[in-house]
């Protein structure tokens, strides 16, 4: 039994499973928020779940002439990797023994995993606009990743330490890190970062829907598409969560009241997520990449200095 | 389980527009009918910009020779099961120009449709009615015995597999 534990670690607690159901659920979330903004009614509470399960029912197209090998692999390459992150991400929170060393490290490895996957995917289904898409993808990559390293790397240089555990023990002793200048500044950039990450409005610039048709899954459908549905879905819990576990003060879920704050703090942030999403049009890919390298580098450049002078 | 995925295929149907050479006054109809006013979302319907992504076709206008190809493709390139939906007086039928030396005359005479929505241009809520019947939300207006007496295609049973019935 000992050795299914980890099976069942990765499958369905912390892993896949559960991340999935709960992603699939604020996946509806966003949407019926959207939906009421709009000041209309939005779908049913069900309309995700459904979406997965019909594209799941769905004939499987492979374009002729694509790589089919990557084709096939780069949505289950995203997924892993996603899994497996939030997997990480929620098993430190839990049980703060079980981090190791550099698995802050790790974790952002593996978020990149979906991004890589969506250029690979893009760049081996043979079709002009996934190239276009998979090309964009790759300069969004390059623009919100170094802010990105740039905010975590002030909570490595706050707590001294790459592990979880510590950063967590960390905002536990001496407050939240974002209940500081430098952590505001943080914060903002971080949630700056997790929109391009998310592939979300104004930062939808690979998948724009209107202008190269899904970008770079124009070629997907059925099974392969729904995975990339599923990837996105975790994307949106494990995202803000990350978030918390560095900022704001870790996940506390021993307690019902820790709970409680948990899905405040989540859906704060992914109110926000949404407001910001459904209110501002896309940039153009120039305007995204002069936006993440210039002001956005620059503010977090601030936070890092902010963070060493211990402000 | 099979079943279940079956069934989720009636509440999530994600359309694809197209313009068979129509004049245009289908597609604003159609557009209008996914606007926050007839909110087409609380249905699972949803546009998408990938035929690949697609489920259900809204074909409009009365295909020209030109088009006729294109047509042809569009519909392989969408994945298995799929809904075809014939959009306006035009795509039903030829229209005004049932006759005209260029135009083949109404969808059904290039790709096999399974809804046919009249009108010239046909109302929102007559796009969403019949998109309403496709999902099984209401009955049929018309008897379909009578329609097949007549010679018309046979309709296929929705969220079936075109594959499955050869």
């Amino acid at each position: 039994m000992e050795i299914l534990k980890p099976v069942f670690y990765l499958l369905v607690f912390p892993g896949f499973l559960f991340l999935g159901v709960l992603g699939l659920f604020f996946m509806w979330v966003d949407r019926k928020v959207t939906a009421l903004i709009q000041s209309r009614m939005g779908p049913p509470w069900y309309q995700c779940y459904a979406d997965i399960g019909k594209l799941l029912y769905k004939q499987v197209i492979i374009p002729a002439g694509s790589n089919r090998l990557s084709f096939v692999a780069a949505p289950l390459i995203g997924l892993a990797g996603i899994s497996l992150a939030g997997g990480i991400i929620w098993m430190v929170n839990i049980n703060k023994g079980v981090s190791f060393i550099g698995d802050l490290i790790v974790v952002m490895y593996l978020l990149v995993l979906p991004s890589l996957a969506l250029i690979i995917g893009g760049a081996a289904s043979r079709n002009p606009f996934s190239s276009v898409g998979a090309s964009r993808e790759m300069t969004m990559v390059f623009a919100y990743e170094l802010p990105f390293i740039l905010v975590v790397l002030t909570t490595i240089i706050r707590s001294k330490s790459i592990i979880f555990g510590e950063i967590i023990t960390y905002q536990i002793q001496n407050g939240a890190m974002a209940a500081s200048v430098s952590g505001i500044i943080a914060v903002i950039v971080f949630f700056v970062c997790m929109l391009a990450k998310l592939c979300y409005l104004p930062f939808d610039i690979p998948e724009a829907e209107s202008e190269i048709i899904g970008g770079t899954l124009a070629e997907y459908s059925g099974a392969l598409l729904a995975i990339f549905k599923l990837t996105n879905a975790i994307m949106l819990l494990i995202l803000p969560l990350f978030l918390i576990t560095l900022f704001l003060g870790g996940i506390d879920v021993s307690s019902i009241k820790g709970i409680l704050f948990l899905t405040l703090k989540y859906l704060v942030i992914l109110i926000l997520v949404i407001l910001v999403k459904s209110t501002h049009p896309r940039l153009r890919i120039d305007q995204a990449f002069k936006f993440f390298l210039g002001p956005i580098t620059g503010l977090a450049i601030i936070s890092v200095i902010l963070t060493i002078l211990g402000v | 389980m099979f079943s279940i995925l079956q069934k989720c295929f009636k509440k999530s149907i994600w359309v694809y527009h197209t313009n068979a050479s129509a004049c245009n006054g289908c597609d604003i109809e159609i557009i209008n009918a996914l606007t926050p006013f007839y909110d087409a979302e609380r249905f699972g319907i949803k546009l998408v910009g990938s035929p690949r992504h697609a489920d259900a076709l809204l074909v409009t206008g009365a295909v020209s020779r030109q088009v006729c190809p294109r047509l042809k493709t569009l519909y392989e390139s969408v994945p298995d099961p799929k809904i075809i939906f014939a959009i306006g007086s035009c795509a039903t039928g030829g229209g005004i120009w049932f006759d005209s030396y260029n135009i083949v005359g109404g969808v059904d005479k290039v790709i096999p449709v399974n809804f046919y929505i009249p009108g010239c241009p046909p109302r929102p809520e007559a796009i969403l009615f019949g998109a309403a019947v496709a999902l099984g939300l209401v009955d049929k207006k018309v008897a379909a015995e009578y329609l097949k007496e007549k010679g018309f295609p046979e309709l296929i049973e929705v969220g079936q597999r075109v594959t499955d019935n050869e």
